[in-house]
């Protein structure tokens, strides 16, 4: 039984008593929730409407999944990769939350192409929504921009050729493709300031702006009105209306749930995989991105030389324009697709190009023996990487003493007198220093090796009244004790 | 029927007003979104829990065997004879290794010892005496037998001995750190 806007106008009076009363009095929640639950639909309830709420709870478990992958993630070129596999090989549920955190990004996507898609065939953008077009357009590039940083962060080989091909398409375009390629990689080549560009705008930058778009995209909603089913006037509803609750919001929460239970479902037996660390080198490496991105993909290989222009410049300038200006160059009252054969024609033959092209890069991969070998190649390499046990990273302190010691055959015969002769009793392992006398690194930089060779024979006062005895040894042992010191750096 | 609602003020606002049974049943459905909603956020947020304490719940912090050599290596062993082993320690989802030079001696029935060369009274390392066949530390002067046992000077008790194991033929052993200035052995990492 649909419950109409009527006999609902004041479902029920605010709380007075008790501590919903009191906290009611004291901040509007009641009042707030109201507002936000009893938001009239003409037409009613619909299961074509529960996209937008879908996007809101992706968009959500990705902050609370992406803030907690950040507990362990550092964006750097030598650890990101490292701590990703930690994340995925070693802490308890990582591989399920990276793998929610990743799937949730193409979830995304797909909700976001049928919210749209929903937006376009309701005709919903007609009658003064302009502004809740146009933010809908801004966030749709927003959660492009998400995709495309947050694939890099893993650093293994996928994401780094990806972005490297994702970035050098950048470059193509005209006049400003060079500088903004390298604003974007943090120089000529990709490295570890890429990593930390693509994290601050993935982290910060990004999700800040979302923030504030979701924020004016829900006013501008509720400033114009639910626009209801396609036989609806944009302007003045003149359906019955009903509220959003409890109806569409029930409705909402089921995609909610099937989500839930999908992306779960899909995380726990089909984790993410992670490939072995990106290797620059690898000249073999066949770099695809995801899967929303392969239209553009296999678009941009068909633009090369002169035409160039047209395809990577003037076309996708021109689309962008034509869908933001939609609601500005589509002004009829018309909703009913039927009798809006233009616009419905424009969306078959975009999504047929968009489809074609996706399909068309995986055809064209499948038919060529050499890339197809490669992929599935480079697919083992993730498997076999994935079954590896996590392997902690060397952390830096302990190479150098290691290093220092093997760079010169004098320096090593020295480091073992050092540890014979206790030096590192007081002085610590690697001449690090300790409570009982001063570190040794870099004190060639402050003494030759006649006055350290004095100094040992002869120590000073100062040194003397810190412990530090005169050494009793062979020129030749001495010599590759100083070799040693000096080379503690 | 209102009464499921759980809310007793409204139960008896409701009942004194017939015919609000629409507003009955909207706050029971409240109730129960409300309870369905905790019900699935505590269930999603346990990953997440289990994520966050992960360093709290297991060992994040390791050390490891480190190889000594063979036994038979050691058989015939008349004096203590110095080793360095790498010392594994892992951090999180780094490790570091570093050396240690540790000591293989025979405990007084011939038994193999392996003693830390870390003096256990204020932490210098301790090298072995050919001459007067004893370990003598240079920071303080204090003075160990062959087997470790505490001679003389300032140390409160003997070398410490560190836990060994043999694996396929191979004296391994686990380098750990002990309190210093006190008589009784006492790990601390």
């Amino acid at each position: 039984m649909p419950s109409t806007l009527k006999d609902q106008s004041n479902p029920s009076p605010p709380p007075e008593t008790g501590l919903r009363g009191w906290l009611n009095r004291r901040t509007g929640l009641d009042t707030l929730l109201k507002t936000a639950l009893y938001e009239p639909i003409p037409g009613g309830a619909r299961l074509a409407y529960v996209f937008g709420s879908g996007l809101l709870f992706i968009f959500i478990s990705q902050v609370i999944t992406g803030f907690f992958l950040a507990l362990y993630y550092v964006p750097s070129a030598d650890h990101a990769h490292t701590t990703v596999a930690y994340i995925a090989k070693s802490v308890t549920a990582g591989s399920f939350l990276r793998s929610l955190h990743a799937y949730g990004s193409s979830a995304m996507v797909i909700v976001l192409l049928l919210h749209l898609s929903q937006t376009y065939i309701y005709g919903a953008y007609k009658g003064r929504r302009e502004l809740l077009w146009l933010s809908g357009c801004l966030l749709f590039a927003l959660v492009l921009g998400m995709a495309f940083t947050g694939y890099l962060l893993p650093w293994d080989q996928r994401a780094y050729f990806a972005t490297a091909v994702g970035t050098n398409a950048a470059s193509e375009i005209p006049w400003i493709g060079e500088n903004l390629k390298r604003m974007m990689r943090g120089g000529t080549e990709m490295g570890t300031l890429t990593i930390s560009r693509f994290f601050v705008a993935h982290v910060f930058l990004i999700p800040a702006c979302i923030f504030a778009l979701v924020a004016s995209h829900i006013f501008l909603f509720r400033k114009a009105g639910a626009a209801g089913p396609f036989i609806e006037n944009p302007f003045k509803p003149e359906q019955k209306p009903e509220l959003f609750y409890p109806r569409q919001v029930l409705t909402d929460l089921s995609l909610t749930a099937l989500l839930i239970i999908g992306l779960g479902l899909l995380c726990f037996f089909v984790p993410v995989q992670l490939g072995p660390p990106a290797n620059p080198a690898d000249a073999q490496y066949i770099p695809r991105p995801e899967w929303y991105y392969l239209p553009i993909f296999q678009w941009l290989k068909y633009w090369h030389g002169a035409g160039s222009l047209i395809g990577i410049l003037i076309i996708p300038t021109v689309l962008a324009v034509a869908i933001v200006a939609l609601p500005f160059l589509d002004r009829g009252i018309e909703r009913r697709p039927w009798k809006r054969p233009v616009a419905m024609g424009a969306y078959a033959f975009v999504l047929f190009v968009l489809v074609g092209l996706g399909l068309r890069s995986q055809y064209v991969d499948k038919h060529d023996p050499g890339v197809s070998q490669q992929l599935v190649k480079q697919k083992t390499e993730e498997e076999d990487y994935m079954r590896k046990p996590f392997e902690p990273e060397l952390s830096s302190a302990s190479l150098v003493a290691a290093n220092a010691a093997l760079a010169d055959p004098l320096a090593a015969k020295g480091k073992t007198i050092f540890e014979a002769q206790s030096c590192n009793a007081c002085h610590g392992d690697g001449g690090v220093g300790s409570a009982a006398a001063p570190k040794l690194i870099g004190v060639s930089g402050k003494f030759s090796s006649e006055k350290l060779e004095a100094l040992l024979k002869h120590p000073s006062v100062a040194m003397t009244e810190g412990g530090m005895q005169a050494v009793d040894l062979k020129d030749e042992e001495l010599k590759a004790l100083i070799a040693y010191v000096e080379s503690l750096k | 029927m209102c009464g499921y609602a759980g809310d007793s003020e409204n139960t008896i606002r409701n009942s004194a007003a017939p015919g609000s049974s629409l507003e009955c049943r909207r706050s029971f459905l409240g109730a129960l979104l409300g309870v369905g909603s905790v019900f699935v956020g505590a269930l999603l947020s346990v990953p997440l829990i289990r994520f966050a304490l992960f360093p709290l719940l297991r060992r994040t912090t390791e050390l490891k065997s480190s190889p000594l050599g063979t036994l038979s290596e050691f058989s015939a062993l008349t004096e203590p004879v110095m080793r360095t082993i790498q010392i594994e320690q892992v951090d999180g989802w780094r490790k570091a290794v570093s050396e240690k030079a540790v000591y293989i001696t025979k405990g007084k029935q011939g038994q193999l010892l392996v003693l830390t060369s870390v003096c256990p009274h204020l932490g210098c390392t301790v090298p072995w005496n050919k001459e007067k066949n004893q370990f003598i530390c240079p920071c303080h002067g204090a003075i160990f037998a062959a087997d470790g046992t505490r001679s003389s000077g300032p140390s409160l008790r003997g070398m410490d001995t560190l836990e060994t194991s043999v694996q396929d033929g191979q004296l391994q052993v686990r380098f750990q750190y002990f309190r210093q200035l006190v008589s009784n052995k006492e790990v601390i990492g």
